[in-house]
C-alpha cells in the first residue's frame, strides 16, 4: 500500500520534481566522470613523469570530491526540502486521514529511496557515457597517444559514487523524518498559504545604497587591477574580496528599490503591457531573496573566474613553451673553490674533484656519448659575486622597494654574464644581440614584476660597481629576455656586462646548452630515454649536475595544466550547478503565489501570449541578473587572476572564455528552461 | 432601447449521461444598455455558472450568448481574450487585485495590455479616481487598503476601459454592511451618471436592492423577475424579500 502510494506520489509530482532530478543526475554523473578519471589515466601510456603528475592529480581530485560530496548534501537536502514544502497540504490530508506520521515518514522514505536509485542509474549511465569524451579530453590534455580507443566503465568509481550518494540519501531520509515529525497538522493544511505583506523600500534610500555598493565595487575592481600595486602584502588581497562581498550584498538590497524608482520614472515603458508587473516581480523577488541571490551571484563568479582561468592556464603555458624553451637539454653544474669548506660540509673528495672539471668531462666520465646524441653544443659561465647584490643594483629605488615589497631577498647576489656568451645564447634563441661601451651594462628579465622594479632603478641610471670599476646602464629600461629554459617567465634580472668587466671573476656556475642529434620525436624521445638509463651509472654519485630537458619541461608543464583544468573543471561546475539549483528552487517556491496572480491577469483579459512572455520575462531576468553582476565581476577578477598567473603569459584566453561560456550556458541555461517549463505547468491551473 | 446582452436558450451541463447535472437549464434573458440587473439564487443555483459562461470563462452546452452583436459562443482563443479584455469589466468577491502592484498600477495593467500610452492612461484613471473616491488611495498597495477600497478599485479597474457590461461576482461578499451600501451607491452613480450596463450575482438581498431588475434563479432556471420601477429602494427591497421568502429553503441565509 505504501509501497504504490509513494510510487504514484513520484509519478503524479514528476514535474515538481524534475529540478531535484536533473540536480541529482546532473550531480551523480560528474561526480562519477572525475572519479572515474583514475582508471582512464591508468591505460594511459604517458612517461613516468607524466604518471607521477596524474597520480598526484588523481589524489587532489579525489580529496576534492569529498568536499563536492559536502556540497552536493547540503544541496540535496535543500531541494528536498523544497519539495516536502510543495506538499504540506497533501501530507495533512494524510494525517486527517487518520495516517501516523511514522508512516507519512514512511512514504517519504520509500519515495527518496525510488528517487535515489532512479537518479543513481541514469547518472551513473549518463556519467559512464560522458566520461568517454572525458577519456578523450585527458589524453589530449596529457598528450597520450590514444592510438587504441577503448570503452571504460569504472567499477571503483561507481562503487564509490554508490557510497557517497547512499549516505547523502541516508541523511536526506533522516532530515525528512525529522522535518515531518516537527510538523503541526494545523500549519500543514495551511502550508500552502502564505500571507505576504510586500516589504517596500524607501527609493531613496535604496538610490543613496545603490550609489554605495557601486563605489565599494568601483573600489574593489580598481585595488584588484589598476591600483594592484596597493595591494603590496599578500593578506591585503581580502580587502577587496570583502569589499566585493559587501558592495554584493548592498547592490542586490538596493537594486530592487532603484529598479521601481528608475522605471515608474518612464512611464511608456512602464505602463506598457505588462511590463509593470513584471518588473513589480522581479523586484519583490529580488527584495525576499537579498541573500541568498547574492551567494549565487558570488558562487557564480568564482565558477566564471575558475573555468576560465583553469583552461587558459593550461592553455598558457603549452603556448609559453616554443619561445621558453629553444634548446632540447640544458645542463648546469656549480663550481666550488674552497675545498676545505667544501669536504667539511660532507661532501666527498670525489665529489670535489668532479666540480672541478667541466661539464662535458663529467659527461663523459658517465660514459655518455656527447658526439654521437648532442649537436650544437655550447658551453658557458655565468657569475655571482657579493659586490653585486638585488640591494645594491637597486640603487635609489631599493627604499622604495622594500616598502612595497618587503618580502623580496635582497640580499642574494646578482647573476652576471659575459656580452659575448649572452651573444651566442641571443643568437640561438632568438633575442636582439647586444653591443656594449667599456662601462655600461644591460639588464635582461622577462618576470613581468621583476622587470618592474627594475625598470624604476634603470630610469634612475643607477650604476653599479665591479672591482672599483663603475657601469651604468646602457638602456632605461630592461630587455626582455632569459639565460635558463623553464616552462614559466622566471628570469627576475640578468646583467650582461663587457666581457673583460668578468675576467678575473670565478665562476659560480658552468653551463651547457645542446639539441639532440635527431630529427624525430621519437629519435629524440630515445636519446632522452638514454639520458635517463645514466641514472644507474656508478659515478653519479659524485657528480653534481643539473639535467633539464625540454621534453621534462614539456610533460611536467602540461601535465600541471591538465591538472589544475580538472580540478578547476570540477569545482567550477559543481558550483555551477549548485548556484542554477537553488536559484531555480527560490523560483519555483513561490509558483504557487504566482499562480495566482497569473490566474487574475486571465480574468481581466491578458493573452496567453502576453502572459507566456512575462512569466519568461521574469524568470529570465531573475537568473540573468546574479549572472550579469557575477560576469562584471569576473571580467575584473580574470583581469586579477591574469596578474596573478602571469608567469603563464595569458594566451588564448579568449578560447578559454568561450569555454567556460558554453558549459555555462549548459548547465545554467538548462536550469533556466527546466525552471521556465515547470512555472508555465504551474501557472497553467 | 439598445440590447447589450441577450442569452438565448443557454444550457450547461455537468458530467455525463448516467448522471447528468443541469447547472444551466435553458435560460433565455436580455439586459439593455444602462440596466443593471441582479440575479439570485441560493448557491447550487446555477447563478455564478451563469455569469461564467457570459464572461466567457466556461463554455455553454448549447445555446448562444450575444453581446452587442456578437455571438460569443463562437470565439476562440486570442478572440476570446480581446473580448473580454474589451467589451467586459470584471468585479470580484475577492477583489483580485495584484499585491505587487498599487492601485493606480493594479488599474493601468487593465489599459496596458490594451496597448493604451502612459498619458492616456493616467488622464483616465484621474477621471475614473474621482467618480469612485479613491484619489487618495491610488499609490497605496492592496495590503495597505480596506475591503471596501480594495472594491472600488477593482470597480474602477472593470470600468476604466468602456466596456460594454460590467460583470460583479459577489461584489459585497467580502465586504462589512458600510463599505458595502458605500460600494453599491457607487455602483448606482456608474449606472445612473456613467451609463454603465451592469450585470450582479448575489445572493444578497440588500445588495440585490440597489439594482433596477432582479432576476431570480432556481435549480437553473429563471424563477421570478422582478422590476423595481418607480418604487423607492426600501420597497424594492421588502418586494425582494417576499420572493425570497417564497423561494424558501437556502436562500433563507440572505435576510
Amino acid at each position: 500500500m505504501l509501497y504504490k502510494l509513494s510510487l504514484k506520489n513520484i509519478k503524479k509530482s514528476i514535474k515538481d520534481y524534475a529540478i531535484y532530478f536533473f540536480t541529482l543526475i546532473l550531480g551523480v554523473s560528474i561526480f562519477y566522470i572525475f572519479n572515474a578519471l583514475e582508471s582512464q589515466t591508468v591505460m594511459m601510456q604517458v612517461s613516468s613523469n607524466t604518471q607521477d603528475i596524474i597520480k598526484l592529480m588523481n589524489n587532489i581530485l579525489s580529496g576534492v570530491s569529498v568536499f563536492v560530496s559536502f556540497i552536493l548534501g547540503f544541496l540535496i537536502i535543500y531541494a528536498s526540502r523544497f519539495l516536502i514544502k510543495r506538499r504540506k497540504k497533501e501530507f495533512g490530508i494524510y494525517l486527517t486521514l487518520g495516517m501516523s506520521k511514522q508512516k507519512i515518514s514512511k512514504i517519504l522514505l520509500l519515495e527518496t529511496l525510488f528517487i535515489g536509485l532512479i537518479s543513481l542509474l541514469i547518472g551513473l549511465t549518463l556519467g559512464t557515457f560522458l566520461s568517454q569524451f572525458m577519456s578523450l579530453l585527458v589524453a589530449n590534455m596529457f598528450e597520450a597517444d590514444l592510438t587504441e580507443f577503448a570503452f571504460i566503465f569504472s567499477k571503483s568509481a561507481a562503487i564509490k559514487t554508490l557510497i557517497y550518494f547512499s549516505i547523502i540519501f541516508i541523511i536526506v531520509m533522516i532530515f525528512n523524518t525529522i522535518n515531518i515529525s516537527k510538523c503541526k497538522l494545523i500549519d500543514l493544511i495551511h502550508g500552502f498559504k502564505k500571507n505576504e505583506t510586500i516589504k517596500l523600500k524607501n527609493p531613496l534610500f535604496c538610490t543613496i545604497i545603490f550609489i554605495i555598493s557601486v563605489i565599494i565595487l568601483g573600489i574593489a575592481y580598481y585595488l584588484v587591477t589598476a591600483g594592484i600595486q596597493l595591494l603590496s602584502e599578500a593578506s591585503y588581497i581580502f580587502i577587496p574580496i570583502l569589499m566585493g562581498i559587501i558592495g554584493t550584498l548592498l547592490l542586490f538590497f538596493s537594486i530592487s528599490g532603484l529598479l521601481i524608482r528608475v522605471f515608474t520614472k518612464l512611464k511608456n515603458i512602464y505602463y506598457k503591457g505588462l511590463n509593470s508587473f513584471i518588473i513589480k516581480q522581479i523586484s519583490s523577488k529580488i527584495n525576499t531573496t537579498v541573500i541568498s541571490m547574492s551567494i549565487i551571484s558570488i558562487m557564480l563568479f568564482v565558477t566564471i573566474c575558475v573555468l576560465s582561468s583553469a583552461i587558459s592556464l593550461k592553455n598558457s603555458i603549452t603556448a609559453n613553451l616554443t619561445t621558453l624553451v629553444p634548446v632540447d637539454i640544458e645542463i648546469k653544474k656549480e663550481r666550488v673553490y674552497n675545498k676545505e669548506d667544501y669536504l667539511n660540509s660532507g661532501h666527498s673528495i670525489e665529489e670535489y674533484e668532479d666540480t672541478q672539471i667541466g661539464i662535458k668531462e663529467s659527461l663523459e666520465k658517465l660514459d655518455y656519448n656527447i658526439d654521437k646524441n648532442l649537436k650544437d653544443i655550447f658551453e658557458y659561465d655565468i657569475y655571482r659575486t657579493e659586490e653585486i647584490t638585488v640591494e645594491k643594483t637597486l640603487g635609489d629605488y631599493y627604499l622604495k622597494a622594500l616598502e612595497g615589497y618587503p618580502y623580496l631577498a635582497y640580499k642574494t647576489g646578482e647573476t652576471l654574464i659575459k656580452l659575448s656568451d649572452y651573444n651566442t645564447l641571443a643568437k640561438r634563441y632568438g633575442f636582439e644581440e647586444l653591443t656594449l661601451k667599456k662601462d655600461e651594462y644591460v639588464l635582461v628579465s622577462n618576470f613581468d614584476s621583476w622587470s618592474l622594479i627594475r625598470d624604476e632603478a634603470l630610469k634612475l641610471n643607477t650604476t653599479i660597481k665591479l672591482n672599483g670599476k663603475e657601469y651604468k646602464p646602457k638602456y632605461n629600461v630592461h630587455k626582455d629576455g632569459f639565460i635558463h629554459i623553464s616552462s614559466n617567465h622566471t628570469n627576475e634580472g640578468i646583467f650582461v656586462l663587457p666581457d673583460e668587466a668578468l675576467e678575473n671573476l670565478l665562476a659560480y656556475k658552468s653551463i651547457l646548452i645542446a639539441d639532440y642529434n635527431g630529427d624525430t620525436k621519437e629519435e629524440k624521445k630515445e636519446i632522452e630515454n638514454f639520458l635517463l638509463k645514466l641514472n644507474n651509472h656508478p659515478y653519479l654519485e659524485y657528480t653534481t649536475l643539473d639535467v633539464i630537458t625540454k621534453i621534462s619541461i614539456y610533460e611536467a608543464s602540461t601535465g600541471l595544466g591538465a591538472m589544475a583544468t580538472f580540478i578547476g573543471l570540477y569545482l567550477g561546475i559543481i558550483f555551477l550547478i549548485s548556484s542554477a539549483a537553488i536559484l531555480a528552487l527560490k523560483e519555483l517556491t513561490e509558483s504557487s503565489d504566482n499562480k495566482e496572480r497569473y490566474k487574475m491577469l486571465r480574468k481581466i483579459g491578458a493573452d496567453e501570449k502576453l502572459i507566456k512572455k512575462a512569466l519568461f520575462k521574469q524568470i529570465g531576468i531573475f537568473f540573468t541578473f546574479p549572472l550579469l553582476i557575477a560576469i562584471i565581476h569576473s571580467i575584473f577578477g580574470i583581469i586579477f587572476c591574469n596578474y596573478i598567473l602571469e608567469t603563464f603569459g595569458n594566451e588564448k584566453l579568449l578560447i578559454s572564455i568561450i569555454m567556460t561560456a558554453a558549459v555555462l550556458i549548459f548547465i545554467y541555461g538548462g536550469y533556466f528552461l527546466i525552471t521556465y517549463l515547470c512555472s508555465k505547468n504551474i501557472i497553467k491551473d | 432601447m439598445e440590447t447589450i446582452l441577450k442569452l438565448d436558450h443557454v444550457e450547461k451541463y455537468y458530467g455525463n449521461k448516467s448522471s447528468l447535472t443541469k447547472a444551466i437549464d435553458d435560460i433565455s434573458l436580455e439586459v439593455t444598455k444602462k440596466e443593471f440587473v441582479a440575479i439570485m439564487g441560493a448557491s447550487g443555483s446555477g447563478k455564478t455558472t451563469l455569469l461564467n459562461v457570459i464572461s466567457t470563462i466556461d463554455k455553454v452546452t448549447s445555446g448562444h450568448i450575444y453581446v452587442g452583436n456578437e455571438d460569443i459562443t463562437k470565439l476562440k482563443g486570442n478572440a476570446l481574450n480581446k473580448f473580454r479584455r474589451e467589451e467586459l469589466g470584471f468585479i470580484f468577491q475577492d477583489f483580485n487585485l495584484l499585491d505587487t502592484l498599487t492601485a493606480y498600477e493594479n488599474i493601468a495593467l487593465a489599459l496596458s495590455i490594451q496597448n493604451i500610452n502612459a498619458s492616456e492612461i493616467e488622464t483616465r484613471i484621474k477621471k475614473v479616481a474621482n467618480d469612485l473616491n479613491i484619489k487618495e488611495i491610488l499609490k497605496k498597495y492592496p495590503y495597505q487598503m480596506s475591503g471596501g477600497q480594495k472594491q472600488r478599485v477593482a470597480a474602477s479597474r472593470a470600468i476604466i476601459t468602456n466596456p460594454q457590461l460590467v460583470l460583479a461576482d459577489e461584489p459585497t461578499g467580502a465586504l462589512d454592511s458600510k463599505s458595502a451600501k458605500m460600494l453599491l451607491e457607487r455602483f448606482n452613480y456608474l449606472n445612473q451618471e456613467l451609463d454603465a450596463t451592469i450585470l450582479m450575482v448575489t445572493h444578497d438581498a440588500f445588495t440585490a436592492s440597489y439594482a433596477t431588475r432582479v432576476i431570480f434563479i432556481k435549480d437553473g432556471r429563471i424563477f421570478s423577475e422582478l422590476n423595481k420601477g418607480e418604487k423607492s429602494r426600501k420597497e424594492f427591497f421588502d418586494k425582494i424579500i417576499d420572493v425570497v421568502t417564497l423561494l424558501g429553503g437556502d436562500l433563507n441565509d440572505a435576510l
